[in-house]
């Protein structure tokens, strides 16, 4: 068995600049999401709703399940 | 510092190296106080003697500040993107509701000859909260709205002979005939109240909420 190194800090820097990114862009869409959703609910079209409150929550699960490796590698840090 | 990255114990109180002024040994001995790499890089790379004498003063460790403002700012995203899961959430428990309410049935607004070619008349349906107007726009022909602008829910005004219907707040204009937006800030048609006519009366009977 061999014994995992820990992230150096530039390459916890570089991890987390990724992270980042990939967040950003999964909060933009939930944000897009829900000023459609809105208007179309406003509308009274309500076929959308359910589709893209599904949409929502899977981006708010992978933004969890990132934040959670977050902590991982900080919590193995030297 | 030690080769394992932990801060040697120095009971000199005037050693220059020493964190802190009080000289007081650290409680947590065992732990290390910072991160191994942890350095004081300033932004340009360039070297600490080369820096202004402010930098010198209070140096930052750079990267180090840079990584934890951008992990803070991840978990702010983040959080970001659970209050925008919990508004989609609340959509979906509003149209629930919605649904459950179903309609407000038919409710008698006026008698045809209560209003002449060009009157208006102003009511709640389907509740209390909900104002509309009823318009005569011929002999033959009546238009209801939801009295609320889809831009910030102002009350909007019927202009009968210019064939609009105003919203003062933001100068939004929407057609007379059809309720669509045709100037200013609103977007979505204003709500039609669905009208029935039965021996001479005029009823309210469901209300068209519209996207297009």
């Amino acid at each position: 068995m061999t014994a995992r190194r820990p992230f150096t800090r530039a390459q916890r820097a570089t991890i987390v600049n990724g992270m980042l990114a990939f967040v950003i862009m999964l909060v933009v869409l939930q944000l897009w999401l829900l000023t459609a959703t809105m208007n179309a609910y406003l509308g009274g079209d309500g076929s959308v709703i359910v589709p893209a409150g599904v949409a929502s929550v899977v981006c708010l699960l992978l933004n969890a399940g990132l934040l959670r490796y977050l902590y991982h590698i900080e919590r193995t840090r030297q | 510092m030690n080769g394992d990255g932990r801060e040697r114990l120095d009971i000199r109180i005037d050693d220059a190296d020493r964190q802190g002024l009080t000289g007081t040994a650290p409680a947590a001995l065992d732990r290390p106080l910072r991160d191994v790499e942890q350095v004081t890089i300033a932004p340009d790379w360039r070297p600490m003697d080369e820096q202004p004498a402010w930098r010198t003063d209070f140096p930052i460790d750079w990267p180090q500040d840079q990584y934890v403002e951008r992990r803070d700012f991840m978990k702010f995203m983040v959080l970001t993107s659970l209050a925008f899961t919990a508004g989609q959430l609340w959509i979906a428990a509003e149209n629930w509701w919605r649904r459950q309410r179903g309609g407000a049935g038919l409710v008698r607004l006026a008698a045809l000859d209560d209003l002449t070619v060009g009157a208006t008349r102003t009511f709640a349906y389907p509740s209390e909260q909900d104002p509309c107007v009823l318009v005569r726009t011929g002999e033959q022909s009546f238009v209801a709205y939801s009295q609320k602008c889809t831009h910030l829910s102002c009350a909007v005004l019927p202009r009968v002979a210019e064939g609009i219907i105003r919203c003062p707040c933001h100068e939004g204009l929407f057609d007379l005939a059809s309720g669509r937006p045709v100037a200013g800030p609103p977007r979505r048609p204003l709500s039609r109240v669905l009208l029935e006519f039965r021996a001479g009366q005029i009823y309210a009977a469901g209300v068209e909420e519209r996207t297009a």
